[in-house]
């Protein structure tokens, strides 16, 4: 009796969570309503979390004796694992985002896994199909865990270079082949045939361990450039493992949600591959070339440095300014700074835009992020496509710790790694300044030409600190004129 | 699991189509300002794997299981967990800085609604 009733409200709260999940990320994907849709997916998720207590009326007859214990360890696990990513998010710095978004992404696939683990090694699946799906979700699932902490480690500056070896892409390929022999042994061992090599729970450790060892060895070569794309990858992968978890666990909401964040993972790594000119096939298989083997030696010309002070003072003087923002400004929390000299800049009558590349910072849209935080309003932020033919009207573009997506050789020096990507045109603006940590190359590891150019002072030192100087410059100015 | 829940093959595979036509719709005209407030939605959004993780865990019968039960529950909590946690900070940056941008996608708050200010 309470079996049955506990059965229909699962079956419900399940139904609306997925509707809610999906409402709630359509809302997301307005600015208007993107508040409010975190919201409704939330309480989605919620309902759906207390509701599965009610399992409880419902476990297998070999689980029963078990069944406080088991009580006991979902409250702790809940409680532990919420609390602590609870914590962590609430407090991390903007600037940490993207590897925040890889580890709980990591959690996720390493929990599709887990349940893949249980359904696998207890022998729950009761049919051959589940049995595939559970496989393979467990091979999405473990790749994405360990794919999303290399991802993390990389971002975090744990690692600090693409790691190459000799013959990775014959290697990796072996490995694949071998898990895939591996998995058609489970299945045979499972459908009642001998268990070669190794018995059962053995091959299915195996398997785990050859989908891990897989995950790390396709994310170590990515170049650090390339992260926003590997990260968006791996939320799909982690989306599809979960879809497929559910289907081996008969739920359909795991299914939807699942699969629903697959398809939109997939969309947005396409659209982000799009917007670097890179193909996903090449990003994640040849990665950047070695850089020993692209040509070395600095461009012509020399790097100028520039006083803070006296780039503040000439944008005060200037009629239009673009500032591209890159990953420099949001590491030493500039945004703010940024926006109170953009505001001496606009009351002195200077007219400033924002330019945004797709990939700037370490996640798309990062920089949008980071400069609503600072309340810059949306109409002064323009993407690659609107704004790039103004950069040759404009008087002064002002780079503020970007590099890469400045850098003239993606569009002339075809050894050059970058070439192709779509690049904003900062060097085509009458003075270009380039606000910078020191000299040195990019996070790609990439010489820029631009700073070498004729029309291009450097000026060296921590953003936030900078635009400090600046803003005491063109300040100091007003007082003068008073 | 449940009985009322019974998926055959290919009513699951027509879930998954049109599952995957739906996120693939949802996604289709996102701005790019909002790409990674995305990611990190949908990041929360697969944290659904949490229920799974319960209800392995909750059928456990062996140490193995209750184990392996418990990672997942964990693990998928924190991905729910956190991937709310930080969704709603960048998204609460949104929200404060719509005000004066993107009125003309809101409601008209012109002084027409206050004659007695015009």
């Amino acid at each position: 009796m309470f079996s049955i009733i506990a059965q229909i409200i699962i079956a419900t709260t399940g139904f609306i969570a997925a509707l809610l999940l999906m409402y709630g990320l359509k809302r997301m994907s307005s600015p208007a309503t993107a508040a409010s849709g975190i919201r409704v997916a939330g309480a989605g998720l919620l309902v759906a979390v207390i509701a599965s207590f009610l399992y409880v009326f419902d476990v297998s007859a070999a689980a029963k004796p078990h069944l406080l214990v088991n009580i006991g360890l979902a409250v702790l696990a809940l409680a532990i694992g919420g609390s602590i990513a609870w914590r962590v998010g609430k407090t991390v710095k903007m600037t940490a985002m993207p590897q925040m978004v890889a580890i709980y992404n990591g959690m996720g696939g390493g929990a599709a896994g887990a349940i893949a683990a249980v359904e696998l090694y207890g022998s729950h699946t009761s049919s051959t199909t589940q049995l595939v799906m559970a496989l393979l979700g467990a091979l999405i699932g473990a790749i994405s865990l360990s794919g999303s902490l290399i991802a993390w480690a990389k971002l975090q500056g744990v690692l600090k270079r693409p790691l190459h070896f000799a013959a990775q892409q014959l290697v990796n390929a072996a490995i694949a082949l071998v898990l895939v022999a591996t998995g058609a042994l489970v299945v045979i061992a499972v459908a009642g045939g001998p268990a070669l090599f190794l018995p059962l729970p053995g091959l299915i450790s195996l398997f785990f361990g050859l989908a891990l060892v897989l995950g790390i060895l396709a994310t170590l070569p990515i170049g650090g450039a390339d992260m926003p794309v590997v990260i968006s990858v791996y939320n799909a992968c982690t989306g599809i493992a979960v879809g497929l978890e559910g289907y081996v666990l008969q739920n359909p909401a795991l299914m939807i949600a699942g699969m629903v964040v697959g398809a939109a993972g997939t969309l947005l790594t396409m659209l982000m591959a799009k917007a670097m000119n890179r193909s996903i096939a090449r990003v994640l298989f040849k990665a950047y070339g070695p850089p020993a083997k692209h040509k070395a030696g600095a461009p012509a010309g020399t790097e100028k440095p520039c006083a803070p002070a006296d780039a503040g003072i000439f944008m005060r003087y200037a009629h239009s300014v673009i500032i591209v923002p890159g990953y420099g400004l949001a590491v030493s929390q500039g945004q703010q700074k940024l926006y109170d000299f953009v505001k001496l800049l606009i009351a002195a009558g200077v007219s400033v835009k924002f330019a945004i590349h797709p990939v700037a910072g370490r996640m798309p849209g990062q920089m949008d992020v980071l400069l609503a935080e600072a309340g810059v309003p949306y109409d002064m932020i323009f993407q690659l496509a609107d704004i790039n033919d103004q950069f040759a009207a404009a008087d002064v573009a002002l780079v503020i710790g970007a590099n890469d997506v400045v850098n003239p050789a993606a569009r002339t020096d075809k050894t050059s790694p970058v070439y192709g990507m779509p690049i904003l045109n900062a060097d085509q603006a009458k003075k270009c300044y380039v606000v910078k940590r020191g000299q040195g190359k990019g996070y790609a590891g990439i010489v820029n030409a631009l700073f070498y150019a004729p029309h291009t002072e450097m000026v060296y030192g921590d953003a936030s600190a900078v635009l400090t100087q600046m803003i005491e410059a063109v300040r100091g100015l007003g007082a003068a004129a008073a | 699991m449940n009985a009322l829940l019974g998926v055959n093959d290919f009513t699951g595979l027509y879930i998954f189509m049109l599952a995957a036509v739906a996120g693939w719709v949802i996604i289709g005209n996102v701005p790019a300002i909002l790409h990674t407030p995305l990611m990190s939605g949908s990041n929360f959004v697969h944290g659904i794997v949490v229920v799974g993780g319960l209800y392995a865990l909750l059928n456990a019968s062996t140490v193995l299981e209750q184990a392996i039960g418990f990672t997942a529950v964990l693990l998928g909590a924190g991905n729910a967990a956190g991937g709310y946690a930080v969704t709603v900070r960048m998204l609460a940056m949104f929200k404060s800085s719509d005000a004066k941008p993107i009125r003309k996608n809101k409601h008209h708050r012109t002084p027409a609604k206050h004659p007695k200010t015009a």
